[in-house]
């Protein structure tokens, strides 16, 4: 952190935000009024979403934070533990009761609240007359559609978008203790009614993403949609906002999670930061921020004529804050899961609802008990004193000392190399892998030996036969990599082989167009691949129906089955993969002289006889360390997988890493457990590489 | 003598070059769609051509002042092509030389030290990341170009050192052994007669190191700290937000992103491409 004091009259206060467009104008706006009226200048940063979480909890813990952040409360549970926010010393009020309880840990107000957001019921005002109260209602204006247009888009996988459900059955995800009770009749009969509206009645569309429904919408497609004041912004239609209906099963309304946007102040934050806190919370920072950004700001004072503004606060009145506790990722991971195979048809509600109490149980399971680490302790010492030891009876071998001291100026020629591969690769990894010996709950560390390494290995946690145990997901990984090996290799080595013919034209730009998957960041592709593949709207169902001769798209469901998922996953990684391997290969052809290939070819030998035993003999040796290294490299592949088919179905096509992460992230920062995870794949590749060596007769690498 | 194709030969051969390349464009076309169209959706249209077109989202992404009204985007381009070019340069410096080692003698170790090289690259890089953020924090490297292409160049060495190795195996000893004979030291045999025969492995492993920075995305976040210091994968994440992605900045950030390497590319493979004409090596 900056802690200068710029002029002699004012303080520099860093804030940090993920804020886009109007609402980070307004932030920036009310941050220009604050300074004039205090002489604090205030500079913000703004952070992409997808790494914030991740870098305020490396970041804040080791003083480098900023002074104050901007963020939404429901990882507030864990932040509280690992200190990575100070509350506020004074109290905070005048806020909606709703936001303040939203911001309560352990009876402790954390930060100061900004606005809230929600889900509402959104809808096309042309195809809407009177928005309807009651589901009922709802699915009796969705009948009288004109075809083509869907009576509701909503994400219906999504366990924010079942909390709604949810909370009509009088079900939560997460009880305010931590614990969750997941497997009552409410639970199985929320998953029923989520596939009767979500499947069943066929007025919602497959694989209803976010992306669907803002596609739908602006097609003037989607009646009503449900989602937040996040996706009025640029529609294309008259959109109008209202609250979410009555479930009319119950009788009860349906009650959205409610989000709270809080700044929260750092530990190591200069003491002039809360005075900004407290501006942009309330009174003219509030109204900036309302006025501008367009935000349902919590500040009770603050009225606003924005008719999303005020169906957000007619939601506020009857809607749940969502759970700031560090069990909730791993509940709605297993909410989430059942919610699918509901929604597939693959489990009954109850089949599922009893799933998702077991997975929860699992993921937010005890931690292993304490080990005593001094045994460990010996065992190190032992370890380095026997290394040394060794070492010091191989220097005094006069053989291998002359040996060394002939090629010492040798040893120059590679110590750059290997003097930064030791610090910035193999310390870094030593420290990593020896968190795997360490259990981790919201901010707690606990030593316990080899734990995870036997829960993992003896299948403690789930049956072998389970797509989430460990060797289910290793014989997945393994079918992964080499199918893909296989494919990008010989698609690569066609493809060098047709371009390097001096009579193909053109062949330069060939070559250039063809390497563009490679050249394109892969998170942007693998997501378009993703929308190609669904299976409803995606070009490659279209695509297939055309060529099946079908009277329209093909309607396969990709990611709904393991071998269609799996599929999916494999094409984009070809697609994303073969171009590197074409590039070595054209590189690698270059030491093999045209001269001995003609000369086969003129003897009457085929071009394939000619490839097979004059080229690929001696490619080979160039190309075996890009075909290890690259089974290394899609061993852990991980964008692919989460952005495409995210595991689908049942976790079943995920790979180590993608679950590792999912560990990590998704289920209850079991960090220790992941950890033990990336030291069993290390494992693994090492097994690999040595019997690589082993397999082709000589040393690869 | 060059062997003469029959004309079908020809015919099938483009063709099929042709069919591969349109179906290898195909996603992409829909980034470029993206990247022109207006609206901020994504596009779930069959054919990926826009309805309209418009050049507004390039205007947005690169047009990004700070509060000071300096060009934002000008130098966080900056940013990316000095973190790359250093690591490209780098990342070779480390690896030739390690590789050449490797290729030729057999000092004591030599067979470790090639495993420890490989065995590098099975270090999942979740687990590095926070290791990394406390090693360069210790070294006051935080929040500074030379951190990140430190760590690049060194993540990008295995690669460079087995590509670069592979190919001096297959360089004929006996040019150097020439050369030795007329007095030329090892640096000198190295420099002069070993390293322009590797040109098309030192293309393609530079390239390769140049990638490995040009779009890495979660270290450049967690080790730079100000949106001044940022590299454009980083800005580029910062258009997908918590809850909607604005696409078509998106897009257009892709396309910025991806045209350097397809230029570096086009440059470099007349190198790897047109065969060396450096008669020794042949035969």
């Amino acid at each position: 952190m900056i802690l200068w004091l710029g002029a002699a009259w004012g303080a520099d206060i860093t804030v940090w935000h993920a804020y886009r467009d109007a609402e980070e104008d307004a932030l920036e706006a009310a941050g220009d009024a604050y300074q004039a009226i205090s002489g604090d200048k205030i500079s913000f940063v703004q952070i992409p979403f997808d790494g914030y979480t991740t870098k305020l909890e490396t970041t804040i813990p080791r003083g480098n934070g900023p002074d104050l952040f901007v963020a939404s409360h429901d990882n507030l549970g864990k932040w509280s533990a690992m200190g990575v926010v100070d509350p506020p010393s004074t109290p905070v009020e005048g806020h909606l009761p709703v936001t303040i309880e939203a911001l309560t840990v352990k009876g402790r107000v954390q930060g100061w609240p900004l606005a809230y957001k929600s889900l509402l019921l959104l809808y096309d005002k042309a195809l809407v007359k009177e928005p309807a109260r009651t589901t009922d209602a709802l699915l009796a204006q969705a009948k009288q559609l004109p075809d083509g247009v869907y009576g509701l888009v909503f994400e219906a996988g999504s366990p924010y978008s079942h909390g709604p459900i949810l909370h009509a059955f009088g079900a939560r995800a997460l009880e305010p203790d931590g614990t969750a009770k997941l497997d009552t009749p409410e639970q199985a009969a929320a998953y029923a009614f989520s596939k009767r509206l979500a499947i069943d009645e066929g007025i919602v569309p497959a694989q209803p993403t976010y992306v669907v429904m803002e596609t739908l919408f602006d097609e003037g497609r989607a009646a009503y949609v449900i989602s937040g004041s996040w996706f009025v912004p640029g529609r294309a239609r008259d959109i109008g906002a209202t609250t979410l209906p009555v479930v009319s099963e119950t009788g009860e309304p349906m009650a959205p999670y409610l989000g709270v946007d809080a700044i929260y102040r750092t530990p190591d934050a200069e003491p002039a930061a809360a005075g900004f806190a407290e501006f942009l919370s309330r009174g003219e920072g509030a109204r900036i921020r309302s006025e501008q950004g367009g935000q349902a700001v919590s500040d009770a004072s603050v009225t606003s004529d924005d008719p999303i503004v005020q169906a957000l606060a007619a939601q506020a009145r009857n809607a749940v804050p969502m759970p700031n506790d560090p069990n909730t990722s791993s509940a709605f991971e297993a909410i989430a899961r059942s919610l699918l195979s509901v929604q597939r048809g693959a489990r009954t509600p109850e089949e599922a609802a009893a799933d998702a109490q077991e997975f929860f149980d699992v993921f937010s399971r005890p931690l292993p008990p304490a080990a005593d680490p001094r045994p460990w302790l010996a065992f190190l010492a032992i370890l380095v004193l026997g290394g040394l030891g060794l070492v010091a009876q191989r220097a005094r071998d006069p053989e291998l000392r002359a040996r060394v001291s002939r090629h010492a100026s040798d040893y120059l020629w590679i110590a750059p190399a290997g003097l930064s591969m030791s610090v910035l690769v193999i310390l870094p990894f030593v420290t990593g892998a020896a968190v795997s010996l360490f259990a981790h709950r919201a901010g707690e560390w606990r030593f316990v030996g080899l734990a995870h390494f036997l829960d993992i290995l003896l299948a403690r946690d789930f049956p072998i036969t389970s797509p989430l145990s460990f060797v289910f997901t290793l014989g997945v990984t393994v079918l992964w990599t080499t199918v893909n090996i296989v494919l990008h290799v010989s698609i690569g080595m066609a493809l060098a082989m047709l371009l390097r013919e001096p009579w193909v034209r053109l062949r330069a730009v060939w070559r250039a167009l063809l390497i563009i998957p490679w050249a394109v960041p892969n998170y942007i592709t693998a997501l378009i691949w993703k929308g190609m593949f669904h299976a409803q709207f995606g070009a490659v169902n279209a695509i297939l129906g055309f060529v099946l001769m079908r009277d329209g798209p093909l309607e396969l469901d990709w990611f709904g089955s393991f071998s269609t998922a799996f599929c999916a996953n494999l094409v984009t990684n070809t697609w994303l993969g073969f171009p590197f391997m074409m590039v070595v290969t054209l590189g690698a052809l270059q030491s093999i002289p045209r001269d001995l290939e003609e000369a086969a070819e003129v003897d009457g030998a085929g071009r394939w006889f000619a490839f097979r035993h004059v080229v690929y003999p001696m490619l080979k040796p160039a190309l075996l360390p890009a075909v290890v290294l690259g089974s290394v490299w899609t061993f852990n592949m991980f964008n692919v997988i989460f952005l495409v088919s995210g595991g689908e179905p049942n976790s079943s096509t995920e790979i180590l890493i993608s679950d590792a992460y999912r560990w990590a992230f998704k289920r209850g920062n079991h960090y220790g457990y992941a950890a033990a995870y990336a030291v069993l794949i290390f494992g693994v590749l090492l097994v690999y590489s040595r019997s690589a060596n082993r397999l082709v007769g000589k040393k690869v690498i | 003598m060059a062997r003469r194709p029959s004309t079908p030969e020809v015919v099938l051969t483009h063709a099929a070059i042709v069919g591969i390349t349109m179906v290898t464009l195909y996603p992409v076309l829909w980034v470029l769609e993206m990247a022109f169209s207006p609206s901020q959706s994504f596009s779930m249209d069959l054919s990926p051509i826009p309805s309209e077109v418009t050049l507004d989202n390039f205007r947005d992404v690169i047009g990004t002042f700070d509060d000071e009204g300096r060009w934002l985007f000008g130098r966080q381009l900056l940013n990316s092509v000095i973190v790359s070019v250093a690591t490209a340069v780098l990342g070779l410096s480390l690896s030739t030389t390690a590789a050449y080692a490797l290729s030729r003698w057999s000092f004591p170790g030599r067979e470790q030290g090639m495993a420890a090289f490989l065995v590098t690259q099975m270090f999942p890089g979740v687990v590095m990341a926070i290791p990394l953020y406390l090693l360069l924090d210790l070294f006051g490297l935080l929040d500074s170009r030379t951190g990140l292409v430190l760590v690049y160049a060194t993540t990008s060495v295995p690669f460079s050192v087995f590509t670069l190795k592979g190919y001096f195996d297959t360089i004929p000893v006996a040019l150097e052994e020439a050369a030795m004979l007329d007095g030329a030291s090892r640096w000198m045999t190295f420099r002069y007669i070993v390293l322009p025969l590797a040109r098309p492995a030192l293309a393609v492993t530079g390239l390769f190191s140049f990638m490995t920075a040009w779009n890495e995305f979660i270290l450049a976040l967690t080790l730079m700290g100000s949106e001044d210091a940022y590299t454009l994968p980083v800005v580029l994440q910062g258009y997908v937000g918590d809850f909607g992605t604005e696409w078509g900045r998106f897009a257009a950030g892709a396309v910025i992103v991806s045209l350097p390497v397809m230029a570096l590319f086009f440059a470099l493979q007349r190198h790897f491409v047109e065969g060396l004409t450096a008669g020794g090596v042949k035969g």
